[in-house]
Parts: structure tokens; C-alpha cells; sequence
């Protein structure tokens, strides 16, 4: 059974169909990547996923079980950690504090929550910053707050929305390290990314979409290899070739 | 640290004995009432500084607080510091269904709906004569005739009020709070229920607001729906002494009460017979022009930004 499947998702805004008729699913343990153009309608599936849009139809399950129309903290609980592309640092807390409130998810002490926001900062690297306040950071740190702040929720399925986006190439190594590690410990993560180099280095399997319609899943290779794919990002002579 | 404490020790043992040493009712009399104000200005700031929902319709709950010791005094007979506490509970049941209906807006639209429940609140007073008198008032029988026992009582809820709600921003709460004032998409997404803490914090700002209102009747003995439902004398006035003060700090409310109350006084009372009668007409003005002041050199109040006025007190004393 999938950790996470996607039934015949649809969302729609009024008549655009931001997601039509999407459906995949996510292995436990598994990185599992969604690409497609600028538009195409990853994001909106994040956001329906974790219920920050009502989906307009199909379901959502999460370990068997439909999560739809669930508020966005119950689905945090059953154990749903997700990023944002447009970071959310709670700006005027230190990190150290942004990253303890959301430990608060699993432990009930201060105490317990502080450890937790210590070990989780040291696993993304943040030890360093962690009496600055999330505003000061620079945006490739604020990309592993983000992390940071997801992993202490101690989520079974994480949602990485464009982790690695603005990043310099030594961050960009830092990142795919990190989202590696994140693997390593046993979570299972679908990535969202606009650069190729993180998402095929990194990804098991990749689920491609444009105009929020699916036109390709597999391994990396089959995907880049996939017409319909080159099609969509580099235009229709391309793929004839 | 330890400075502090010993700060906080003095400060404590001049509020003891302050009313053995200074005799005068009058001066008694606004120390009282900045103590009200404390606990208003720190219930506003709970909500509107540390969550982030910013009320402009705190009269709803002191002026409820008021009215149901006022009622319950003067048709049940019922002791009015048992009103303190009903009036706070109250208050809290009014705070739930404000909460119900108001925090399913965000932002500016939150502070509108609350700036219009306040309104609601006050006509109601106004026009349900049967309960509340209307613009006749509610006249009570004070339980003490010297001022001493309504200032300790001002000034153990004060300290009561600051207390807890430093001990609530020290707990999970405090996080959950301050995530959602911060960013309440990011929060949600952490785990925090929103909706609820949300409601946690007006319902602790509502009932400390309430008791604050049915203090206020006990020791002035008389209310009307112009008063304790005032939009400037309570809402407007909640919202200046968190900001003069310093809004998201413990202290803050509890100086800003002291500072407005001097203001206010000050221009009331035209400088104290010192300066001519016209300019106490003139205090609405001279609140905005600190407020403009404050805003613009102090943002974060005078608490908030106490370092800033220490750095430019010494730089003016060096190079003066």
C-alpha cells in the first residue's frame, strides 16, 4: 500500500483546472519527485494535499486512510511535514524558537520540545544560527529552516516545495546532502523542483505534469527520456529529434 | 538578571507602601485607576501583541465585565466581588462568541469586526433598558468608604494579571501564539491549531478585561453605557497603552498605563490648575500627537525600544 496516494485529484479556481484528473502513488521510503513547467499546478497539489485548498474532487490517502477536508494541523499530526517555496520563517522568533513551536506538535514540555528543536537544528546544520532571529538568515538558510521546522513536527511524509530554488551551487550541494540525510532517517519525501540537477540526482521515481495534467511518470531516466516531457519544457521540435 | 529581580523587589515594596506614604486621595485615586489599566492594557496586548489579532473593541469586555457586577449588585443584591468573578466570566462567554464569529477573518478585517462589536455592545446597553437602565446608569452602594482596600485589591489584580500572562508566554502557548501573530499559514502547517489558540488568547484577554470592568464599577459605584462602553475613553485607550508602552513585552502595558493615564490626567485637569481651562479640550489632540511620536521614534514602545532611549539619553548628556 502507498504511503500516500492521489486519486483522480481535481482543483479547480473558478474555471481554470489548475489540477485535472492527477493520480500517483508515494512508496514509503521512497524520493519521489513532481516536476513540470512554471504553472502546471505542483504547488496547488501540495496545497491541496496538506489541505490548504479544499480539493473540488478525488481523494487524498494517507496510509490507506482519506485525509480530505481534514484542518491542515490534523493533517501535520497524522504526520505530514511540508516546506513552502515562499519561505514562511516566523520572522520575529529566533530560530531556535521557530523550530521548538513546531516540536510542540509531538512533546509537551518545554524542555523536550527545546531538545528536540537542538537536535533537528544540528542535523540541518542551523546549530550556528540558532539564537538568531529567522529574519537575519539568509535565504539558504531560511530554506533549511524550513526543513528544520517540518522534521520537528517528526513527520512520516514530507512535502519539499522547491527546497532548493535560489541557492548558489555550494548551497545547492548542501541541500541535496540534507534531503538525502532527511531519507536516511526513514521519511519519506515528495519534492517538488524546478532544478534538474537536484530533482534526477536525487529522485526514485518522478510524476511530470503540465497544465495540471499528467503526462509522464517513472525513473529519472524514463521521464528526461519521455517526448512528451522534452515537449513541455523545451518545445515541439525537440522532441522530434 | 539578578538586577532585574532586585528592580522588580524595589518597585514592589513602593507599591506597598505608597498609599502609607503619599495621603493624598486624588494621587490614590490615579494610581488606581493606572492600575485598571494595567490590566487592560496587558489582557489587549496578550491578543492584539503577542497573537497578533489586533482588537479595537476591548470596550465590549469591560464594559460586560461592568455591567454584570453592576446587575448583579444592584437586582440580585449579590456581593460585587462576586461580580469580579462573574463579570470575568462573563466577559470570557461574550470573548467565545466574538471569537466564534470574528476569527474567521484575518488581519485589518478582524480589527474592523471587533471595532463594530464593541458598537453593538454599547447600543445594546444603551437601548435594553429593562436590564441595564440605558443612559441612566447603574448606581451601586460602595463597599468601602476609604480607597486603600480598592488599591490593593487594583494592585494584586494587576500583578495577578501580568504574572499569568508572563507564565502563559513562558509555556506551549506562548510559542503557539506568537507562530500564529508570525505567520498563521506557517503555523497551521507546524501542527498549530490556530482556530483554537486564537480563541485561548481572546478568552484569557476577554476574562481579565471583564474583571478589570467589574473592578471599575465596584470603585466608582456608577456606570453608563457611555463610559464603560466607550469607544475612545476604553478601546482606543486599551490600543494606545499597549503601543506607547510597547507592544509584545510584559512590561510594556503596565508602563504605557502609567504614562497615558499621566497624559490624560495632565491635559484633564489643564496641568494641574497651572495652565489655562481651554487646553484640557485639547488632550484627544495631544494623544494623537503621541501616538504619531511614538510610532514614528519608538516602535516599539518604550519598553520595547528602552535600550534605544538609554543609547540617546547618554549620547545628549555626552555631547551636552
Amino acid at each position: 500500500m502507498a504511503l500516500l496516494e492521489l486519486k483522480n485529484l481535481h482543483k479547480f479556481f473558478g474555471g481554470l483546472r489548475a489540477v485535472n484528473d492527477v493520480s500517483f502513488g508515494v512508496e514509503r521510503g521512497q524520493i519521489f519527485g513532481l516536476i513540470g513547467p512554471n504553472g502546471s499546478g505542483k504547488t496547488t497539489i501540495f496545497n491541496c494535499i496538506n489541505n490548504f485548498y479544499p480539493i473540488s474532487g478525488g481523494d487524498v490517502l494517507f496510509k490507506g486512510k482519506s485525509i480530505k477536508g481534514l484542518k491542515p494541523h490534523k493533517i501535520c499530526h497524522l504526520g505530514i511535514g511540508r516546506t513552502f517555496q515562499v519561505v514562511k520563517p516566523l520572522r520575529r522568533m529566533t530560530v531556535l524558537e521557530n523550530v521548538t513551536a513546531s516540536a510542540f506538535c509531538r512533546v509537551h514540555t518545554i524542555k523536550e520540545a527545546q531538545k528536540e528543536a537542538h537536535d533537528v537544528l544540528k542535523f540541518c546544520n542551523l546549530s550556528g544560527e540558532k539564537d538568531k532571529l529567522a529574519k537575519s538568515l539568509p535565504i539558504g538558510g531560511r530554506k533549511r529552516l524550513e526543513i528544520a521546522r517540518a522534521l520537528a513536527t517528526r513527520p512520516e511524509l514530507i512535502l519539499l516545495d522547491e527546497t532548493a530554488a535560489g541557492l548558489n551551487p555550494s548551497e545547492l550541494d548542501e541541500a541535496i546532502e540534507l534531503i538525502k540525510k532527511v531519507r536516511d532517517r526513514g521519511i519519506t519525501i515528495l519534492i517538488v523542483e524546478h532544478i534538474m540537477k537536484v530533482i534526477m540526482t536525487i529522485s526514485d521515481r518522478i510524476h511530470a505534469i503540465n497544465f495540471g495534467t499528467t503526462i509522464a511518470e517513472g525513473t529519472a531516466e524514463e521521464v528526461a527520456n519521455n517526448a512528451a516531457v522534452i515537449e513541455a519544457y523545451l518545445g515541439e521540435e525537440y522532441a522530434q529529434s | 538578571m539578578r538586577k532585574k529581580h532586585l528592580a522588580l523587589i524595589v518597585l514592589g515594596i513602593i507599591f506597598l507602601v505608597f498609599p502609607w506614604i503619599v495621603h493624598s486621595h486624588y494621587y490614590l485615586h490615579l494610581i488606581i485607576i493606572a492600575l485598571m489599566w494595567v490590566v487592560i492594557g496587558s489582557s489587549w496586548n496578550l491578543l492584539a501583541g503577542y497573537t497578533g489579532q489586533v482588537s479595537f473593541g476591548h470596550a465590549m469586555f469591560f464594559g460586560t465585565g461592568a455591567y454584570t457586577a453592576g446587575i448583579l449588585a444592584s437586582k440580585l443584591g449579590m456581593s460585587p466581588w462576586w461580580g469580579m468573578m462573574f463579570g470575568g466570566i462573563v466577559s470570557m462567554l461574550i470573548g467565545l462568541f466574538v471569537g466564534w464569529v470574528c476569527f474567521r477573518l484575518r488581519g485589518p478585517y478582524f480589527a474592523l469586526a471587533t471595532l463594530a462589536g464593541g458598537e453593538i455592545f454599547r447600543l445594546i446597553a444603551v437601548n435594553w433598558e429593562s436590564l441595564t437602565e440605558g443612559m441612566v446608569g447603574i448606581l451601586i452602594i460602595q463597599t468601602f468608604k476609604s480607597k486603600l482596600p480598592y488599591y490593593y485589591i487594583a494592585l494584586v489584580l494587576a500583578v495577578f494579571c501580568i504574572y499569568f500572562i508572563h507564565l502563559v508566554m513562558k509555556s506551549k502557548w506562548g510559542y503557539y501564539f506568537v507562530s500564529i501573530r508570525e505567520d498563521q499559514d506557517a503555523a497551521e502547517s507546524l501542527g498549530i491549531n490556530t482556530t483554537l489558540y486564537k480563541n485561548v488568547s481572546l478568552l484569557i484577554s476577554s476574562f481579565f478585561t471583564g474583571m478589570a470592568g467589574a473592578f471599575y464599577m465596584n470603585y466608582m459605584a456608577f456606570i453608563d453605557p457611555e463610559v464603560v462602553y466607550s469607544l475612545h475613553y476604553i478601546s482606543i485607550m486599551a490600543i494606545l497603552v499597549g503601543i506607547v508602552g510597547g507592544v509584545a513585552t510584559i512590561m510594556g502595558p503596565a508602563v504605557g498605563a502609567f504614562v497615558m493615564v499621566g497624559v490624560q490626567e495632565t491635559f484633564r485637569s489643564a496641568f494641574f490648575g497651572l495652565a489655562p481651562q481651554w487646553i484640557s479640550q485639547g488632550h484627544a489632540l495631544v494623544f494623537g500627537l503621541l501616538v504619531v511620536f511614538v510610532i514614528m521614534f519608538l516602535a516599539n514602545g518604550i519598553v520595547g525600544d528602552w535600550s534605544k532611549i538609554k543609547r540617546n539619553v547618554f549620547r545628549m548628556k555626552a555631547s551636552g
